[in-house]
């Protein structure tokens, strides 16, 4: 049983938002572990009045990456013995394969099904965008 | 293997080895006569450029290679429902070199990625023409000398020409470059170019409204076409489509040494009677388009004299 206050190893997904925690449960393949995966909608926050939590049991080196993506408000904390060892930074991935879907209807992938999405992290004057590799239309919603 | 997909994948150098080889392609282009003997070019042409197509085919012809391809995608594997992807590796084993001309965005970076031979994208739907920006950039430095420290107007749709944006991006790696751009409010370039590429690199422009205003000033004049569809209502386009007109008159007060070049085919932005003018410099730019496409084939496939 997973007993969602203390964890002994693992890893806690905290200050998702609230509603979200199903998107980022799909994102990270939580779907296809085997090990014991609690998601917590709604819960009282402070700071955000509402949020979503997600705690995994037993495994703490699953690529996280594209959190830094969806929300750079999720907190990432690392759980060894009980104690938080590790507060991961988030940190917006280089790329983004197959996470969301290019909306260009000129762009190849809107006729080819089979290829990958590969989105690219540019930085522009300041503010950082993700565009499609193929025809570098920029992804426009952060829900998407 | 390279590729080119992108006018910004060869670096600035790289740019200049390759117009130095086309130059002297274009002095004496017999004696290149050989270079691809027994090499094959593809043309995978999904949808129709019959000038584009000619001037890569006449390319590799005038290496002495030979040429193979489809030029409309009904007479491929693609109305089969053949993906880029197979469509490429089967190429690969047919011919040395590809030209891939598509009408979707990214098409030929979809080809590049499972490709045994060097693809070059010939024009991919709007996004995309790079021997088209190498051609210009050729001109222009055959007529001015010099690839710096010009004065560059760019007249009509600068909205969706794709042309204008790629050699924007390829001009702004030069010292002393400025753009004027001369274009119906409608059709003022996108923003994401005036924020990456003039702001972002600190490149001095202007955005006007006619180019008597700014005539005098130019070493450069790039017309492209102001085509109807790109209009909300006909009334627009009938009060704006004649001031990116260029003819005689409004040319009167233009440097002595100024260059017009157009990407072609023109519909009816110049007029007849500035073809005959020493400062027309497009129908030169379209056969400089064949000697930079030889430089290219032969830079890609590893070739030299
Ligand atoms: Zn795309």
């Amino acid at each position: 049983m997973l007993n969602i206050d203390s964890l002994e190893t693992g890893i806690v997904i905290d200050h998702i938002k609230a509603g979200a925690s199903m998107r980022v449960y799909k994102l990270l393949g939580l779907d296809k572990l085997d090990c014991c995966v609690a998601a917590i909608k709604n819960a009282k926050s402070s700071k955000f009045g509402r949020k979503d939590i997600i705690k995994i049991e037993g495994i703490t080196d699953i690529d996280l990456d594209v959190l830094g993506f969806i929300d750079h408000n999720i907190t990432v904390d690392i759980i060894r013995e009980g104690k938080i060892v590790e507060k991961k930074k988030l940190v917006p991935p280089k790329y983004l394969k197959n996470v969301v879907r290019c909306k260009n209807p000129r762009c190849i992938t809107s006729v080819e099904q089979g290829l990958d999405q590969i989105f690219q992290l540019h930085e522009v004057n300041g503010t950082r965008q993700y565009r499609c590799i193929y025809c570098e239309q920029e992804y426009q919603s952060r829900q998407g | 293997m390279r590729h080119l997909i992108d006018p910004l994948d060869f670096t600035k150098e790289e740019v200049l080895d390759l117009l130095d080889l086309a130059d002297d392609i274009a002095n004496d282009r017999f004696r290149y006569g050989e270079v691809c003997r027994g090499k094959k070019l593809a043309t995978l042409f999904y949808e129709p450029s019959t000038r584009t197509r000619l001037s890569f085919e006449a390319a590799m012809l005038n290496l002495g290679g030979s040429v193979l391809g489809f030029s409309t995608a009904d007479s491929s594997s693609a109305s089969k429902g053949e993906s880029v992807a197979d469509t490429i590796r089967v190429v690969s084993g047919y011919a040395d070199i590809c030209a891939m001309r598509h009408p979707k965005e990214g098409a030929p970076l979809v080809a590049s990625r499972y490709a045994r031979i060097p693809v070059i994208n010939a024009g991919d739907g709007g996004h995309q023409h790079p021997t088209q920006t190498l051609t210009d950039l050729m001109t222009i430095r055959l007529r001015s000398g010099r690839l710096n420290d010009l004065t560059i107007g760019l007249c009509g749709d600068l909205k969706f020409g794709r042309t204008v944006h790629s050699l924007m991006k390829s001009l702004a790696r030069f010292e002393g470059i400025r753009f004027i751009m001369i274009s119906p409010e409608e059709l003022r370039v996108p923003d994401y170019i005036r924020d990456e590429v003039l702001k972002g690199q600190g490149i001095p422009y202007t955005e006007v409204e006619t180019m008597e205003e700014v005539m005098p000033q130019l070493d450069i004049l790039y017309m492209t076409r102001v085509q109807r569809e790109r209009f909300f209502n006909e009334e627009d386009y009938i009060r704006l489509k004649d001031t990116y007109v260029l003819d005689a008159q409004k040319l009167k007060t233009a440097k002595e040494n100024m260059s017009i070049l157009h990407p072609l085919p023109r519909v009816n932005e110049i007029a007849g009677e500035v073809d005959d003018d020493p400062r027309a410099a497009y129908f030169e730019q379209a056969q400089n388009g064949v000697y930079v496409r030889m430089a290219l084939i032969m830079k890609l496939l590893g070739l030299t004299l």
